[in-house]
C-alpha cells in the first residue's frame, strides 16, 4: 500500500518563537512535511496547504503580545492565504498574533491571576465539523497543556453572544478549569468562514505518550487531514 | 500618547497595584495601569501631528477593542 501524500504545512518562525520545532516534529510524525519559514519571507513555500503560527514570545511580547509580529512581511502572505480560504492555525503566541491581525475575533489579555500558568487542562470540543477538530469526538474532552501569561481571551458581551450563536467558540475549558479567566471559558476560536483557528493550549506538547496525553494528535492530525484534502484540490 | 484599559475592562495589573498601595496605607480606588509612548515627530503643525498620532494609536499603539488613548502635544525646538 502506498503512503498517503504528505501535505505541506508551513510553520512560521518569528524572532522569539520557541515551539516551532515541536510543531514541526509533531506535524511530520502525523504525516505532513512541515518546513519552517522565517518571518522575513515575502511569500509562503509553493504548494503550502496550511500554515501554523507557533507559540513563543515573538518580539519579546513588546507593546502587546503579537502586536509587532503581525506586521512581519510573512503576515501579508498569511493574510492573503487566509482570505483565499487557506487553513491557518495559531497556537498560543500564534493565537495572539492572529487576533492582533484581526484574522480572529477577540483579544488576549494578561491572565486574571497575573501568574504564568503551566499545566494540563481539560477541553470541551464544541464542534467536530471543522478542519481543526475533524478527528475529535465532541463527547470526549481533550487533555492538553497550557503555558502562558496572557491567555485571557476577551470579547464584549454582544460579540460573545454572536460568536456563540455562530459556532465560533470552538474549544472551551471544562467547568472549573479555566486557567486564565477567559470569557465563557474560551480556549480556542475559529473565524466566521471556519478556515482560521487559534487556541491557547499546546497540542504539539501532547503527541507522545512519554509526556502524558496524546490528545494533541487529534487537533494536529485533523489539520493534516484537512491540509491533505485541500492540497488535492486543483488551484 | 497615554494608553490605558478602557473603563469596564477588567485590569488585573491595576487591581494588583491598588492592593499594594492599600498595603502601604493609601486609601486609593479604581487604579488602572496603562503605558506612555513618547516620541518626536517632524511636522508642520499641531493638527497634522495629532492626525498622525491618532493613526499610530489606531493601527499599533492601542488595541481599540480594550484600550483608550489620549494624545498630548508639546512643541519642539
Amino acid at each position: 500500500m502506498s503512503e498517503p501524500p504528505r501535505p505541506r504545512i508551513a510553520v512560521v518562525v518569528f524572532p522569539g518563537s520557541n515551539d516551532d520545532r515541536d510543531v514541526q516534529l509533531a506535524l511530520e510524525r502525523l504525516g505532513a512535511t512541515a518546513p519552517r519559514v522565517w518571518h522575513d519571507e515575502m511569500r509562503l513555500p509553493a504548494e503550502t496547504a496550511a500554515v501554523v503560527l507557533p507559540g513563543g514570545f515573538s518580539y519579546g511580547d513588546y507593546l502587546r503580545c503579537g502586536a509587532i509580529a503581525r506586521l512581519s512581511p510573512i503576515m501579508r502572505a498569511v493574510e492573503r492565504f487566509a482570505a483565499g480560504g487557506g487553513l491557518v492555525l495559531g497556537i498560543c503566541n500564534g493565537f495572539q498574533i492572529l487576533t492582533e491581525a484581526r484574522l480572529l475575533p477577540g483579544v488576549l489579555r494578561p491572565n486574571a491571576s497575573l501568574a504564568f500558568v503551566c499545566r494540563d487542562t481539560t477541553l470541551r470540543v464544541m464542534r467536530s465539523d471543522t478542519p481543526f477538530t475533524g478527528r475529535c469526538d465532541s463527547r470526549r474532552p481533550l487533555r492538553i497543556p497550557v503555558k502562558h501569561g496572557q491567555g485571557c481571551w476577551y470579547a464584549d458581551p454582544d460579540q460573545l453572544a454572536e460568536l456563540e450563536v455562530g459556532g465560533q467558540l470552538l474549544l472551551r475549558y471544562s467547568e472549573g478549569e479555566n486557567p486564565n479567566g477567559s470569557a465563557a471559558d474560551v480556549a480556542g476560536v475559529v473565524n466566521a468562514t471556519g478556515n482560521v483557528c487559534g487556541l491557547m493550549p499546546h497540542p504539539e506538547h501532547a503527541v507522545d505518550p512519554l509526556l502524558g496525553s496524546t490528545d494533541g494528535r487529534l487537533i494536529l492530525g485533523s489539520l493534516v487531514d484537512a491540509a491533505r484534502l485541500s492540497a488535492a484540490l486543483p488551484v | 500618547m497615554l494608553v490605558r484599559p478602557k473603563t469596564g475592562i477588567l485590569d488585573p495589573q491595576g487591581q494588583a497595584v491598588e492592593s499594594s498601595l492599600r498595603h502601604l496605607g493609601f486609601a486609593v480606588d479604581a487604579a488602572r495601569v496603562g503605558r506612555v509612548v513618547d516620541l518626536e515627530l517632524d511636522v508642520a503643525d499641531a493638527d497634522e501631528a495629532r492626525r498622525q498620532l491618532e493613526r499610530m494609536c489606531e493601527q499599533l499603539l492601542a488595541n481599540p477593542l480594550i484600550e483608550s488613548y489620549e494624545i498630548e502635544l508639546r512643541p519642539g525646538a
